[in-house]
């Protein structure tokens, strides 16, 4: 292993860049653009080194920095990444130098303001995957908060400021009793590490009660129902920057969450409640594809259709216990939660691609409403030729990324039980019901008012983000084995932490017969 | 006998005699000397008492008067906080034509109050520190002669200061009664024997409590808290709310953990119903002002509420989680009200909510400071206000209260929306009229250290912690 803390660069790197850049705007500086689109790429560029140098043959904690921090509360500054988090970083690199280009020309307020808050959230939200200790997990969590919350309230719509102190209090309120939770289990074990946390014995009131503070936390980030309401309005007000990042990236916390603490900490109360978890993932598919269906606004659209997709994340994730019931084996058992993992990361690809097509006819017509539109193909070809194949990946057609996550997914849900599979496919026809109908009206059909027609096809720095996530998108949708590969080892090693009962032998039910691992 | 335990108070004695000679001399243009000595005062009184934190524990003048490493390290909390108040307290004073040598005269004496209070070990010495404190910020309070608002407060201060005084003061008459002993140690050790005096403590101890709940500005001893605060001139303000809180919670240790530590079954009932009652009247009427010295003013009984939880606690763990939140509250606190004035000027007090709006279009930095101070009291990390909130709760769930915990996080919930509230003015709103900042250098230096401090122990608050820890230990 390299002597080089690449992990601390991935976190303090952006940050670092973020405060750059404020100091410059005080100075007077004015080319802050450039120099915030450099940080973003050279972090992109060091966290392919993350995948490079990967061993993927482990499940253990790679490129691990470990430093004493607080020592009154044995809190250490510990970074490591396996299988489960390294991707998710690499998405959020990829993503920030999508979203630097992206408010380019559009933001003119406070530029260097803005650029320097997405770039601080980069690195917090680096921190946030990378942590392996809880005070700094809940540190980066929280921190997460502040810069989104500014950006929707400074650079978004209309109603922003009800928009972004809802998405502040709903986030804060699911946080506050995780860290209770963090707190009790730091007592009963005497350190804050996460990996600590995994082998600490639990009784199960105790478990119950942990998953619940959990269940709060992930819940409200996923976000999912019936605690969405937040999402749709902080996406429609958000900048189309602040949306990007949302979508991509935030929900994604809450699924890594569930990984990362409620199954391997809490493995007895997640088999006793794990059938809430899928009740509320299915309403989420279901109930929140027929809202999706019936939106006006363009935005709240792709809000509603990204709650029933991270609602096909967490069914994954939490199929793992009756599917291990069914078929009696950890073999098989790791397919949802790899299903759930795939879609967690297309979906960050798809929704930010759909986020920006958004923008990019935001910035010139300045609506959201699906009315205003109809025609577009006709004034911009290319752009339309983008939107229709995101429009596409959205509804899981074979052949882009969107497809493999949820046929995973639903896959392990055939084995699981059957009626679980019916509800989850109905996805594939709301899925493909809401998206395509949205490109109906907006792209097709003849030109029905004149602002359309003075519509211009994108310019070049729109292609090349486009592209890229186009590129990306088809990419894993023909060959997601790298993906895949990616996550092997560390799902198995979860799922080996996740069939052993903590409580004790004689009151304890084990999942497979014999209870040791 | 030696007097080397004293030393900061007779340095502080004396300093603030001569300063009062000096002061009389002095032309209003030269004013500034007498500012000067009681901040150098300050400083070198902070440099006597932090040198002393390694020391042994003394008890000297026949058991009054105790130096430990916990009134050490009070002692120096309290004397560099004054410094702060006094750095953010001159521009204003000199504002509005109040800049006088009595000001930082009775600013000392009141520092030299707490200290008394941190270091006494006997009942006496409580009472004579509590009253050498209060009189000082009664005067204060009223130091703006032509103010109505600040007579009328200074008055209400009076009047509900001197009962509460009274209260305590006939507890500690109780306390004697009951066994023979004024002072804090002899105390400790009747209560501890077996004996018919049950009933008479518990009245005692009920007293005591009242007592010290008025001077914490506890619910439901907390009503003179709002008004005090918003009458009072801003920096009298920023005084009473940041230092007192420190000297508030040693007189807390030194009564009833150490005299009456034999009682903890019946004081930790009487410390849960005042937190858990401050928390929720704080937090919730918070919510409803439009004055931020208002506003401010529940924030500080809500997070007197927090104080209490670490102290009800009972364990080494949860004082030290208490002291590390008051030391730090007192940092937040000053920077909180030190930001008025900052945007006061002469005729203009900026202490509405709406003053703060468009801040950051006005002056960024500023902006970013107020949003660090905002976030650390509502206990968001990477400041320090965190760590603070979860020193006290990991205190309150290791003895098993975790029904307490969750209270307080709840709260703390409702909490964030009116600090939030700050920052959205300053963020998200237009600046009203464009006056211009004017903000002195020694101001601007106060302000930036201040957050930055707030920042940089959030990002760092081992040290601190482990002060708070080894002090106790």
């Amino acid at each position: 292993m390299m002597e080089f803390p690449l992990l601390s660069f991935l976190v303090w790197l952006p940050v670092a860049g973020g405060i750059a850049l404020l100091v410059m705007d005080a100075l007077g500086f004015p080319h802050v653009r450039p120099v915030a689109l450099l940080v973003s790429i050279a972090t992109f560029l060091l966290s392919l080194l993350l995948y490079t140098e990967f061993d993927f043959q482990t499940a253990a904690m790679q490129f691990q920095e470990s430093v004493p921090w607080i020592a009154a509360i044995n809190a250490h500054y510990h970074l490591g990444i396996d299988g489960i988090s390294m991707p998710l970083i690499l998405l959020t690199t990829f993503t920030t130098v999508l979203v630097v280009l992206a408010g380019w020309e559009v933001i003119q307020n406070k530029v260097s303001q803005y650029l320097a808050a997405f770039l601080i959230m980069e690195g917090l939200m680096n921190g946030v995957f990378a942590a392996l200790d809880a005070v700094l997990f809940y540190v980066f969590w929280e921190a997460m908060l502040v810069p989104m919350f500014l950006i929707i309230g400074v650079w978004g719509g209309p109603r922003r400021v009800y928009a972004t102190i809802k998405f502040f209090l709903y986030t804060f309120f699911g946080s506050v009793f995780m860290l209770v939770a963090l707190i009790y289990m730091y007592l009963q074990s005497g350190s804050f590490g996460i990996l600590d946390f995994h082998m600490l014995p639990l009784g199960m009131t105790e478990q119950l009660l942990i998953f619940i503070a959990f269940l709060l936390a992930f819940a409200v980030k996923v976000p999912m129902w019936p605690v969405h309401t937040w999402l749709p309005d902080a996406h429609v007000e958000a900048p189309t920057g602040g949306s990007v990042i949302l979508a991509a990236i935030m929900l994604k916390i809450g699924g890594y969450g569930f990984l990362r603490f409620s199954l391997p900490i809490t493995p007895d109360a997640s088999l006793a409640l794990d059938w809430v978890v899928i009740l509320m993932s299915l309403v989420a598919v279901v109930y929140i594809g027929f809202v999706a269906l019936v939106q006006e606004d363009m935005k709240k659209l792709i809000a509603y259709s990204s709650i029933a997709h991270m609602g096909f994340v967490t069914l994954g994730i939490f199929l793992v216990f009756t599917l291990m019931e069914k078929t009696g084996s950890i073999q098989g058992a790791g397919l949802g939660m790899e299903g759930g993992m795939v879609q967690m990361i297309s979906h960050g690809f798809i929704s930010g691609a759909l986020f920006l097509c958004v923008g990019v006819l935001y910035d010139r017509l300045h609506s959201r409403q699906i009315s205003d539109y109809g025609g577009v193909a006709n004034s911009m070809p290319v752009f339309a030729g983008f939107m229709v194949l995101f429009a596409l990946a959205n509804s899981g057609l074979p052949g882009t990324s969107g497809f493999v996550g949820e046929f995973m997914v639903i896959l392990a849900s055939f084995k699981a039980n059957i009626w679980f599979a019916i509800l989850a496919a109905t996805t594939l026809i709301l899925g493909a019901a809401y998206s395509l109908w949205l490109v109906k009206r907006v792209i097709f059909g003849d030109i029905t008012n004149d602002n359309v027609r003075q519509l211009e096809d994108i310019n070049r720095r729109e292609f090349a983000i486009l592209a890229s996530l186009a590129a990306v998108v088809l990419l894993f949708g023909i060959w997601p084995a790298p993906l895949v590969e990616i996550m092997h080892a560390s799902v198995d090693n979860l799922l080996s932490h996740v069939i052993v009962s903590k409580l004790p032998a004689e009151t304890g039910v084990a999942l497979l017969g014999g209870g040791s691992p | 006998m030696t007097f080397a335990p004293l030393a900061t108070e007779i340095f502080l004695l004396s300093m603030a005699c001569i300063i009062l000679i000096v002061d009389v001399f002095l032309r209003d243009e030269r004013r500034v000397l007498s500012y000067a000595l009681a901040q150098l005062t300050l400083l070198a009184g902070a440099l006597i008492s932090w040198s002393m934190l390694g020391n042994e524990t003394q008890v000297v003048l026949h058991g009054t008067f105790v130096s430990d490493p916990m009134a050490a390290l009070l002692k120096t909390s309290i004397l560099l906080v004054t410094v702060g108040v006094f750095m953010y307290s001159r521009s204003y004073l000199v504002e509005r034509d109040i800049f006088r040598g009595e000001f930082y005269v009775l600013g000392l004496f009141a520092v030299l109050g707490m200290l008394v209070l941190v270091s006494a070990h006997s009942l006496l010495t409580i009472y004579l520190g509590l009253e050498l404190l209060s009189l000082s910020l009664y005067a204060l309070v009223a130091f703006q002669r032509d103010s109505a608002a600040a007579s009328e407060a200074a008055m209400k201060y009076f009047v509900l200061g001197a009962l509460a005084s009274g209260m305590l003061l006939y507890g500690i008459s109780m306390l004697y009664g009951a066994t023979g002993s004024l002072d804090i140690g002899e105390v400790a050790e009747a209560i501890a024997l077996p004996g018919e005096q049950g009933i008479i403590l518990v009245f005692a101890l009920c007293f005591i409590v009242v007592g010290l709940a008025f001077k914490f500005g506890a619910v439901p001893f907390h009503m003179w808290v709002p008004d005090v605060y918003h009458g009072a001139p801003t920096p009298v303000t920023l005084f009473i709310g940041s230092a007192p809180k420190i000297a508030a919670f040693a007189m807390a240790m030194r009564l009833l953990t150490e005299a009456l530590g034999g009682l903890y079954g019946s004081w930790q009932d009487m410390l849960t119903i005042l937190a858990v009652l401050s928390l929720v009247i704080g937090n919730v009427i918070a919510i409803a002002q439009t004055n931020i010295k208002r506003m401010l003013a529940y924030s500080t009984i809500a997070h007197v509420g927090f104080l209490l939880l670490g102290l009800l606690a009972g364990t080494t763990e949860g004082f030290s989680a208490s002291m590390f939140y008051a030391i730090t509250y007192a940092l937040m606190a000053i920077g909180g009200f030190g930001m008025v004035i900052l945007l006061s000027r002469a005729g203009f007090e900026a202490d509405r909510l709406d003053d703060f709006k468009g801040l950051n279009d006005r002056s960024p930095w500023f902006a970013f400071m107020m949003l660090i101070l905002m976030l650390s009291m509502a206990g968001v990390p990477p400041t320090v206000g965190f760590y603070a909130k979860l020193a006290v709760l990991q205190a309150v769930i290791h003895v098993d209260m975790v029904w307490l915990a969750v209270v307080a996080v709840f709260f703390s919930i409702i909490g964030a929306f009116y600090y939030i509230r700050i920052v959205k003015l300053m963020y998200f709103d237009a600046p009203e009229g464009d006056a211009p900042l004017a903000v002195s250098p020694d101001m601007q230096i106060a302000m930036s250290l201040n957050g930055l401090a707030v920042l940089t122990l959030g990002i760092f608050p081992g040290g601190l912690m482990a002060v708070c820890n080894a002090v106790l230990s």
